[in-house]
């Protein structure tokens, strides 16, 4: 089969995108290796799907994210666990007070389930995650982490913590610190 | 069908998704967050104007929050929050042109309409473009610039093909079109695209972004 500049540039993007059968697939290779045109309008076209197919092609506004979530925070009806939600951040700012009164007096926070677990920092006192009677972390839902799967319970952040839970290292390794307290007790600072 | 690409992020997408519509409203912006980037740039190629695309993608979420229990598994989450956005910013730019001539709309930018045949008009020589160039912001500005340049039956086609990765069947279902369509007008905005741009990386640029011969970084 012989093609013509014309047939070639009419199937340059079936080409790329491997929609041609064999046939014409291999006539365009062999019109394309002696035609600098042709080469220059495959290989154009072939850049033009490389360059545009790159995400760092997409600059999103500076401030896009925060701007957001604050119109999606404005509008959205209140969550229905809104009763247990006051209840968590009272018994948070309860915790959070208290804990700073303890750091004063002991310099310690809650008791830990294990002398080896690190505590977390800035995890979000409201945050719904899983806890085994057993266990010593506490878990997103759906953690593949999570041993005793039926001996689960789900409970708030804050609470998790208070009954000496830490965050587990896979599901929760972002609010992992090295030194524990200090930066435990300055985000409580923050937050109270 | 549901794809076993991602399963696991797949079904944490499904679990969030059973929350929120339980009542866990807060989620949302953790199940919509990896796809913001994307849902910008639909906007974006649609609208042309960062704070018009802005304010519709911030209008699509809270429609797709409002609908989420009509969402059905067996589309992707992602192509279904694109559709939505794309339907936002399709019925904006209805709007802010209902009064105005479309001169482009269903013409490519030499006049001729979707059904002729396109003549590639640069054969500049442009056989490397290393990712690296799209470091360089006047790179991105010159090919925003470029999409721009293009009707809107060729930027939709494009955006959902080329930036967001549909298949044609995906596309066709998303604008309404034949894949007949989806290919011919695909054909047409990359080789627009093409011509547009080849002049500059096929040389021009090169020396605008003071790379001069043979010390090219690539």
């Amino acid at each position: 089969m012989v093609v013509t500049c014309e047939h070639v540039w009419s199937e340059v993007s079936n080409y790329l995108d491997g929609e041609v059968d064999p046939g014409l697939r291999a006539a365009i290779e062999e019109h394309v290796r002696g035609c600098k045109n042709c080469t220059a309008v495959l290989d154009g076209t072939r850049n033009v799907i490389q360059l545009y197919g790159d995400e760092r092609m997409v600059e999103v506004p500076l401030g896009f994210s925060h701007r957001l979530h604050r119109r999606l925070d404005e509008n959205m009806p209140r969550s229905r666990r809104t009763f247990l939600g006051w209840m968590v951040a009272a018994a948070a700012t309860f915790l959070v007070v208290g804990g700073i009164e303890v750091a004063r007096s002991t310099s310690r926070g809650p008791e830990v389930r294990s002398e080896l677990a690190k505590r977390g920092s800035g995890v979000p006192p409201g945050m719904m995650v899983v806890v085994s009677e057993n266990g010593r972390l506490f878990h997103v839902a759906g953690c593949e982490y999570i041993h005793e799967k039926d001996k689960l319970r789900t409970v708030t952040a804050a609470e998790a913590e208070n009954e000496g839970y830490v965050p587990c290292v896979r599901c929760l390794r972002k609010y992992l610190v090295t030194n524990a307290w200090t930066a435990g007790s300055d985000d409580a600072s923050r937050r109270a | 069908m549901m794809s076993l690409e991602q399963p696991a992020e797949q079904l944490h997408e499904a679990m969030l998704i059973r929350r929120i519509v339980a009542g866990e409203h807060e989620l949302f912006y953790e199940l919509i967050r990896p796809y913001e980037r994307r849902l910008y740039a639909t906007a974006f190629a649609i609208l042309r104007n960062e704070a018009d695309a802005e304010d519709a993608v911030q209008e699509a979420m809270l429609k797709a929050f409002k609908h989420l229990g009509q969402f059905r598994s067996e589309a992707r989450f992602s192509t279904w929050l694109i559709q939505i956005t794309m339907n936002e910013a399709r019925m904006r730019r209805r709007k802010a042109h209902a009064n105005i001539m479309e001169p482009i709309d269903g013409r490519s930018m030499d006049g001729k309409d979707e059904e002729g045949s396109y003549t590639p008009r640069d054969f500049a020589d442009w056989r490397e473009i290393p990712s690296e160039t799209l470091e360089r912001s006047e790179v991105r500005e010159k090919l925003a610039e470029a999409l721009s340049g293009l009707g809107q039956i060729y930027r939709e086609v494009f955006v959902l093909r080329d930036m967001q990765h549909l298949s044609i069947e995906e596309t066709a279902k998303m604008l309404g079109i034949s894949a007949a369509s989806v290919k011919t007008r695909l054909l047409r905005a990359r080789l627009m695209l093409r011509d547009l741009l080849a002049p500059g990386f096929g040389g021009a640029w090169s020396s605008k972004l003071s790379f001069a011969k043979g010390t090219k970084p690539w």
